[in-house]
């Protein structure tokens, strides 16, 4: 498949394309620039050449900027596509994530790959059927809306024998159109691919050792390389001891450039040793703020600006006529993304051109980061994405890019840079520490007069996270930062005649921060649905009917409805008045999202186990209800939601990156807990299906209602109310011994 | 120096070239023998995305020095089945969907089918507990448990 889609790119490209050859795991293939607007400068997404071709046995390649991420998207992409075109699903071969070749979509993040890059390839499709049903109407003598495209075929709708086939009309052969914003997509009625639950095509690979992941990939000439980390954040590199790995069979260099300190070696254990044995002297660093006090310290950060994300009425007036006024403060952790395969990559210096293979998220940000810090030109850099370990966010896989391409230069020869386990921990970007205030009055029903809360959040500056080897070479005028757009889901979904929701976006946060799934929406919603349920106790309410009062929205209210039918949810007041004293109390809680207030319904009901004697909170059962609109693939919309429920229950219940005044300090699987395969929750999923709507993400927003609903069914299991995540052991039994 | 290291992986004998007789058996797998199954996740035996069996036994490979292998008959994800031919635990992976990055899932395969051979018919517990000690981060694991029951189940079949 590939080979023939390069020649029949060749052929497309017979005047004087430039060839750029590259041998990959053994296989000889060259890659040319594939539309007139391709090539180094990028693809041009105006045109449908740009997005697929098809060929002249009527498969078709679909060409897209996101990448896989361990989500699926290869699959739902192409279902999108092939709907859409009218072609079978099995013909349909994606390319994903290389910058000389794919269109620019912005990075796979956010939960856009369906909602807006999917709607980009789908739109496209629809142009690309459009001349096709035009040209087969001339063909067959018929006028074009009589006409339909599926299964490779364009046929008479009330005359299926009368048909041309799609390759006969365009194969091999590029449309050269624009695409059509107005070309009408399908009607989701006659949708056969979409919709359906089509196995993954990647599974049999990664289940039999089929597969390429990034780390599989490997160059001709490939040497490996280590980097070799200070020891605190901003320690400066004052001497390296070159002679202590002189011993070491295989070393081909110790790569200096300022702080980066870096080992090249022959094969990949000699890197490993050398790293390890280097000696090298470090200034000492102690900028970290102490870990107990991090939450004043995130107080006390300079504010950078304040976003309003909901105001209405005049809610510091009206507080001041409420019966009550409660108030809480809660706070979440940082957390590191901890992919099961630390990242890795390879950059290799050909031509006057660097490529880079890579698992980034981002490729064509990552492009322009790259030249920045090499510098090149973005033209003269190419980013080649390859899957790697799951990806829940900007983790080490740029870094580890760059990492790469500093070495491969010094060395003049490609260099392969897997990151260690202690790499990924300790250096990759971590979901900053994130701090909410928040404040309500009530009248004597108990009903919300006014809600007043404030977030304590980084702020975003200067693009997108620097790169690590960039700071430590001294590569970087000015670091930058971003943590995700986490001012999300600050305003709550409930319709208060009084209220106010400000973000107070912070200068500086101690680790360099990234987004890590969902960003701030998972922070904030914890945070507003937690004291939701605060409020309803504090009024004697079942927590769903409570939040009902509020809730006007239609499909908000179903997707309520949904979780706690199916939850067999009890209406009654929280804490359960039934705990009976025993050691193991137990309770329930709801949480609900619209995701970003605009797009996919969550609601989630959790039951949990409180171990009072040891603290600890086992979850057995976790139900949710979704509404992301029209959905293209049911099972992976499944695998989706059950995996970040897991993951997220893991978050809740263990995990805190720990640092001391230098650095990280959790740096392995003990230091850094995750669950294992004895505390998994059930998850029950109901899947609200609405083929005329768009399709929304569901990468994220299911992992939102998680935090929350713990909490809420921790208090109606023993009253303590927990406003600190982790909720480890200790932490909850403090919380118990506090209550008694 | 380098002295040659003979392997016996999944049927065939393979010859190695090794500078350092405690240099772990996974590079030697990935990167002398080109086998993309068992691979690197952490280097300490912490999250078994590395897992082979040796003589019947699961081995978390980014730790066992190559020198102390042997002979042994080394058994990888590939020596189970292949994409046209899975073995029964990986037809009971793809028949589930049991998959999301799939970074996991080899040490998953290997533990369940050493497992298996052990258990033939565990419960969802035992299943748990043999699994406990084999990470996945993308949060599979409940599909991961249905994959491995029906493992169990075709096998007892068969």
């Amino acid at each position: 498949m590939l080979q023939h889609q390069i020649s029949r790119r060749a052929v497309l490209k017979s005047g004087g394309a430039l060839v750029v050859g590259f041998t990959l795991g053994g296989s000889l293939s060259a890659v040319l620039p594939r539309t007139a607007a391709a090539g180094t400068a990028g693809v041009d997404k105006a045109l449908v050449d740009s997005w697929l071709e098809i060929a002249a046995d009527g498969s078709a390649t679909v060409y897209t900027g996101k990448v896989e991420l361990g989500t699926g998207v290869r699959t739902a992409l192409a279902q999108m596509a092939a709907e859409e075109i009218g072609v079978p699903f099995d013909k349909v071969t994606l390319v994903q994530g290389d910058t000389d070749t794919t269109p620019d979509q912005g990075g796979t993040w956010g939960s856009l790959s369906v909602e807006v890059a999917g709607m980009e390839i789908r739109q496209a499709a629809a142009t690309a059927r459009a001349a096709l049903v035009t040209r087969a109407a001339e063909r067959l003598g018929v006028s074009a809306d009589e006409l339909e495209a599926v299964d490779g075929v364009i046929r008479v709708k009330d005359e299926p024998g009368k048909q041309v086939s799609i390759a006969s009309l365009v194969g091999g052969e590029r449309f050269e159109i624009p695409v059509d914003p107005k070309a009408q997509a399908k009607d989701p009625k006659s949708h056969t691919i979409v919709g359906q639950s089509i196995p993954r095509v990647d599974i049999p690979d990664k289940a039999t050792g089929a597969y390429t992941y990034m780390q599989d990939v490997r160059v001709p000439d490939m040497l490996h390389g280590r980097v070799v980390r200070p020891p605190a954040l901003k320690a400066e590199l004052l001497d390296v001891d070159e002679s202590s790995v002189a011993g070491i069979p295989g070393i081909v260099k110790v790569v200096r450039e300022k702080n980066f300190l870096g080992v090249v070696a022959r094969n990949e254990w000699a890197a490993i040793r050398g790293a390890r044995a280097l000696k090298a002297r470090w200034s000492e660093w102690a900028g970290l703020p102490e870990q107990d006090k991090l939450y004043e310290h995130v107080r006390s950060s300079e504010i950078a600006e304040d976003l309003v994300m909901g105001e209405a009425g005049d809610p510091k007036t009206a507080i001041k006529g409420a019966t009550k006024v409660l108030s809480a403060t809660y706070t979440f952790a940082p957390h590191t993304h901890g992919s099961i395969g630390p990242s890795c990559a390879i950059a290799q210096f050909a031509d006057g051109r660097l490529t880079v293979h890579s698992a980034s998220q981002a490729p064509h940000f990552l492009r322009k980061q790259i030249a920045d810090a090499m510098g090149m030109t973005p033209e003269q850099v190419r980013i080649v994405n390859h899957e790697g370990s799951g990806c829940y966010g900007r983790n080490g896989h740029e870094d580890a890019s760059l990492d790469a391409a500093i070495m491969a230069r010094a060395v003049g020869q490609p260099v392969r840079v897997q990151w260690t386990r202690e790499d990924e921990h300790g250096w990759d970007p971590k979901g900053p520490p994130t701090l909410v205030d928040l404040r309500a009055g009530v009248d004597s029903r108990g009903h919300v007069i006014a809600w007043d809360s404030e977030f304590w959040e980084p702020t975003a500056r200067g693009g997108l996270p620097h790169l690590i080897g960039a700071e430590l070479a001294g590569r970087l005028e000015s670091t930058s930062q971003h943590p995700g757009n986490v001012q999300h889901n600050a305003n709550p979904p409930y319709g208060f005649a009084n209220l106010r929701s400000v973000v107070h976006r912070l200068q500086e946060t101690p680790l360099r921060p990234s987004w890590i799934r969902s960003p701030g929406r998972m922070q904030n919603t914890y945070a507003n649905e937690a004291f939701m349920d605060e409020l309803a106790a504090n009024a004697g309410e079942d927590p769903v009917n409570y939040r009902l009062r509020y809730l006007t929205d239609p499909r908000g209210i179903a997707v309520l409805m949904a979780a706690v039918r199916k939850a067999g949810w009890a209406t009654r007041p929280s804490p359960d008045p039934r705990q009976d004293g025993n050691s193991v109390a137990r309770g329930r809680g709801v949480t609900y999202i619209k995701y970003e207030n605009v797009r996919t319904y969550v609601a989630g009901v959790a039951e949990v186990e409180v171990d009072r004697n040891t603290g600890e909170i086992r979850v057995p059962r976790i139900v949710v209800a979704h509404d992301c609109g029209q959905i293209i693939n049911p099972d992976g919309v499944l695998n989706q939601i059950e995996g970040q429920i897991v993951q997220t229950v893991s978050r809740t219940l263990m995990e805190q990156v720990t640092f001391d005044r230098s650095r990280v300090t959790s740096l392995d699987w003990n230091s850094y807990p995750i669950l294992r395969f004895p505390q998994v929750p059930r998850v029950e999923v109901e899947l609200i299906n609405r083929p005329e709507e768009v399709p929304w993400g569901v990468g994220e927003p299911a992992a939102c209602v998680v935090p929350s609903a713990i909490a809420n069914a921790v208090f109606d299991a023993t009253g303590v109310r927990l406003r600190d995540v982790p909720f480890r052991p200790d932490y909850v039994k403090s919380m118990l011994e506090q209550q008694a | 120096m380098a002295r040659s290291i003979s392997l016996n992986v999944n049927g065939k004998t393979a010859q190695v070239q090794v500078d350092d007789p405690q240099m772990p058996l996974l590079y030697a797998l990935r990167d002398e023998l080109g086998l993309h199954g068992p691979r690197f996740g952490c280097g300490l035996g912490q999250c078994g995305a590395c897992t082979v069996i040796i003589d019947g036994k699961t081995v978390r490979s980014c730790i066992a020095p190559i020198s102390e292998v042997g002979d042994k008959a080394i058994t990888t994800l590939e020596g189970l089945g292949t994409p046209e031919r899975p073995h029964p635990v990986q037809q009971a992976f793809i028949d589930e969907q049991a998959v999301q990055c799939g970074y996991c899932i080899n040490g998953m395969v290997m533990e369940a089918k050493a497992f298996l051979d052990a258990n033939p018919d565990p419960s969802e517990d035992q299943i748990k507990e043999a699994l406990a000690d084999n990470l996945c981060r993308c949060g599979t694991h409940i599909r991961i448990v249905r994959a491995v029951q029906r493992a169990a189940r075709q096998t007892r079949r068969a």
